[in-house]
């Protein structure tokens, strides 16, 4: 048995020095969480600084802390991953103002989930490590290594944006802000997804190229007429890792194994395949999902394959079965030897296989597209035969009722009986399918 | 009724199913995605299951975003999956370099689709098989497995978590369009689990990474679990600092390399269906392996004998169980649904035999048919 004694850590840095330029705001903001941090007090293996690239991406070398350095702009979604896997730990996200530009996308989704992680940007309005390019930050009319005449883009506000989609905390400052170590651990405390845009001198490049101080930070602001200090603080906002966990859990899985006992016998002795082209409403690939079921309750594989256009409401819906006494490593249909035909929908996707089907083959169409030139048998299925209305979304499945009874693949006994055991759809579902052979016994 | 015994028990569905209920039996407990078809059905049916077994499964921004929370859930403790299409897969490029690079068990399915850019959505293809070995800067190896039916969905989604617990890299299940959405007939017995080895937990602090034997493979060190984890995708020391140190630098890539290029023989996986009589052997892999199967069934009764090796590891190249099956045969084919994307890898495999392929690139599968023709 070990005892642990907590004692409070003076410091969550190690003993190297920082490695950034004389005068660059990333050594006292630094400092500002490292104070953050020990007046926090927690166990620094709980706390993980995820950077990214970019002299801000150094930073987590100089703490004791554990580290994620990550991919440019991506430091937010490791720090999300992290925090919904663990949301006991600390996740502190620092990272430039090019981070926060070419991690726009998860800038904002952060902020809209309200993820608990804290994000310190180190906005100095310009790319440091790759030679002083222009940023998403750069002032409007600043000179950078890409901006020779001035910025002709106005720049984003970082803070706004993510306050208008829900960040928890934001708040706007500098690196030579003395509160700055108390926004950092605020921010932390407040829950929810926390930002601090803190304003800092690049003094190889920005500060060069501008003649930028730190008294001109205010004019910036002034000029853009952005507040500062505290912008947003929402703490009523679920934070997303604890609102997954508190979420209601689907009671049933969806993807038990559900067998399918085998009650019937077929005397089907080779491979078997139909096509059902109707249109979408029809529900053609739920009535052939039920013909397969009941196929399998006969002692046949079956296999399904489906088609129908990314309008999923419209157009077209084919459903390929195919059926064999032996376990099918193919499931692949070139022609078929059964084309049920619903509608012209179903009619225009199939017409090409009607000269291709062999002479022993079926044609099953409904009266408005029976119209048909083929070799193959064709038989006439009238929906007005059943003694019960056969409505559009009931044509999938009437057909395939109408099919087995006209092809004999298996006993009709198996679909009632595949019906029947549909749940809650059972008395729908045997409707039909009674329906369905009716229509099939009129079948002309 | 007729006197046969009654079948044992059989189910009706497809390899996403299995894929996810892989996934469940192996631990998975972190799971990010982002909408594409045909992986689509992965993401929803994860979506609903991991809040069942205390897991956490998100919908991402998008594809850069969800292999990213991966990333992050893994060194945070979690076992993660993602799964996506082709051009999902090009957005994941950068950070599968991160999981390379800092050594994260990843698995990642890759439901392929037809052609370049948004191609054939959505229809079948094979076009990845080279993608997933090099989709990503620097050139390093990884591991791609490949099921041929929905029973090796699951088993081989059971494997790639087992192989990305043992090496620490992303493990890729390489699937289609037509594996994954067709529904099919599955003898319940035929699900086989793999065994996956738990991760071990480190009993002392230590170092997250080692180079040294060059093929080792240090346990994953998880944040929160009482000393402090480092990790970075710049090339780094033991202690994960960055360095660029050329001795440090060479022993860490070169490790990167031995620790699954010194262990193919744990990863080689393969089905061979030898014909001593055969002087024609077929590789294939994935659903064009289906139609191999028929055909050489059919060819058998009525043709001429053929013998088969389905593979169901990619990368590395099973070079062993390749040799092994091409004993004996003067002429290999290999069908694929891409330009011969693996007859590559196959040729220098097997330089003395003469190495055919059967291509299709229409968005539809190759037919026994087809292979029969080929092999006539």
């Amino acid at each position: 048995m070990t005892t642990t004694t907590i004692t409070p850590l003076a410091s969550y840095r190690n003993d190297l020095p920082y490695p950034f330029c004389p005068g660059c705001g990333h050594s006292p903001i630094l400092d500002a969480l490292n104070a953050a941090l020990v007046k926090r007090g927690s166990d620094p293996a709980n706390v993980v600084i995820v950077s990214d690239i970019g002299c801000s991406g150094l930073s987590d070398q100089y703490f004791i802390t554990s580290a994620f350095h990550g991919l440019h702009g991506r430091s937010i979604t490791y720090a999300t991953g992290i925090k919904l896997a663990r949301p006991d730990l600390d996740v502190v996200v620092v990272m430039g103002d090019g981070g926060t530009g070419i991690g726009g996308a998860h800038l904002l989704n952060a902020a809209r989930r309200n993820i608990g992680i804290t994000l310190l940007v180190f906005n100095n309005f310009n790319f440091g490590m790759t030679g002083g390019q222009h940023s998403t930050t750069t002032p409007a009319g600043a000179f950078t290594s890409t901006t020779a005449s001035g910025n002709l883009e106005r720049p984003l506000d970082i803070c706004a944006t993510v306050a208008v989609n829900g960040a928890g905390y934001v708040w706007r400052g500098t690196s030579f802000d003395d509160d700055l170590p108390e926004r950092i651990a605020e921010a932390m405390d407040a829950g929810g997804f926390a930002l601090l845009d803190i304003w800092e001198l690049c003094t190889a490049y920005f500060v060069r190229s501008n003649k930028y101080t730190r008294r001109a930070f205010q004019s910036t602001l002034d000029d853009l007429g952005w507040p500062s200090g505290i912008i947003q603080r929402r703490p009523e906002l679920p934070e997303y890792a604890a609102a997954y966990r508190a979420a209601p859990k689907p009671a049933r899985s969806s993807v038990g194994i559900a067998s399918i006992p085998v009650t019937q016998g077929s005397a089907l002795d080779r491979r078997y395949s139909l096509l059902v082209a109707g249109s979408a409403g029809g529900r053609v690939r739920s009535g052939v999902r039920l013909t397969a079921q009941a196929a399998i309750r006969s002692g046949l594989y079956a296999a399904q394959a489906d088609d129908y256009p990314i309008t999923v409401r419209s157009g077209h819906s084919l459903s390929t079965l195919v059926l064999s006494p032996e376990p099918l490593d193919f499931a692949g249909v070139t022609v078929p030897d059964a084309l049920v035909i619903l509608s012209e929908d179903g009619l225009a996707k199939s017409r090409a296989l009607l000269p291709r089907l062999a002479p022993e083959a079926t044609v099953l169409a409904f009266p408005e597209v029976a119209g048909l030139d083929t070799p193959a048998r064709l038989l006439v299925l009238d929906p007005s035969a059943a003694s019960s209305r056969l409505a559009r979304a009931d044509h999938g499945l009437a057909a395939c009722a109408a099919a087995l009874h006209v092809l004999g693949l298996f006993p009709t006994a198996a679909l009632v009986e595949a019906a029947a055991s549909a749940g809650r759809l059972a008395e729908e579902l045997s409707r039909v399918v009674a329906a369905g052979l009716e229509m099939a016994a009129a079948a002309r | 009724m007729d006197q046969r015994p009654t079948p044992p028990p059989r189910e009706y569905t497809d390899g996403s199913t299995a894929i996810v209920r892989g996934a469940l039996d192996a631990g998975c407990d972190f799971f990010a995605g982002y909408p594409i078809t045909p992986a689509s059905p992965i993401l929803m049916m994860m979506m609903r299951e991991m809040p069942r077994v205390g897991g956490i499964a998100v919908q991402g921004e998008d594809e850069i975003a969800s292999i990213g929370m991966c990333l992050g859930a893994v060194l945070a403790g979690a076992r993660a999956m993602t799964a996506t299409s082709g051009p999902g897969l090009s957005l994941y490029s950068e950070n599968l370099g991160l999981a390379i690079m800092g050594e994260v068990p990843l698995v990642v399915v890759d439901v392929q689709r037809l052609g370049p850019a948004t191609g054939g959505a959505t229809t079948v293809g094979q076009g990845d098989v080279q993608f997933v070995r090099w989709g990503t800067s620097g050139g390093y190896p990884i591991i791609a497995l490949a099921p041929s039916s929905v029973p090796e969905c699951y088993h081989l989604t059971m494997k790639a978590f087992d192989l990305a617990e043992r090496f620490r890299c992303p493990v890729f299940l390489l699937t289609d369009k037509e594996l994954n959405m067709t529904m099919a007939t599955v003898a319940v017995e035929d699900y086989r689990p793999a065994e996956v080895r738990p991760r071990p937990a480190p009993a002392e602090p230590g170092l997250p990474y080692r180079y040294a034997p060059a093929d080792e493979v240090p346990p994953l060190r998880p944040y929160g679990a009482g000393e402090t984890v480092r990790f970075t995708g710049s090339t780094h020391d033991e202690r994960a600092f960055i360095t660029k140190h050329p001795p440090t630098v060479d022993a860490l890539n070169r490790h990167l390399a031995a620790k699954i290029e010194d262990h193919r023989d744990e990863i080689e996986l393969a089905a061979a269906d030898p014909d001593p009589a055969a002087d024609t052997l077929i590789v294939s892999y994935g659903v064009t392996a289906g139609a191999v199967r028929e055909a050489v069934r059919r060819s058998r009764a009525a043709v001429k004998p053929v013998s088969s090796l389905v593979l169901h590891s990619l990368w590395p190249v099973p070079e062993h169980a390749l040799r092994a099956a091409a004993a004996g045969a003067r002429r290999v084919l290999v069908p694929e649904l891409n330009l011969g994307q693996y007859r590559l890898e196959v040729e220098r495999t097997l330089p003395q035999v003469e190495v055919a392929g059967l291509n299709r690139i229409d968005g539809e599968m190759i037919t026994p048919e087809q292979i029969l023709e080929a092999v006539r």
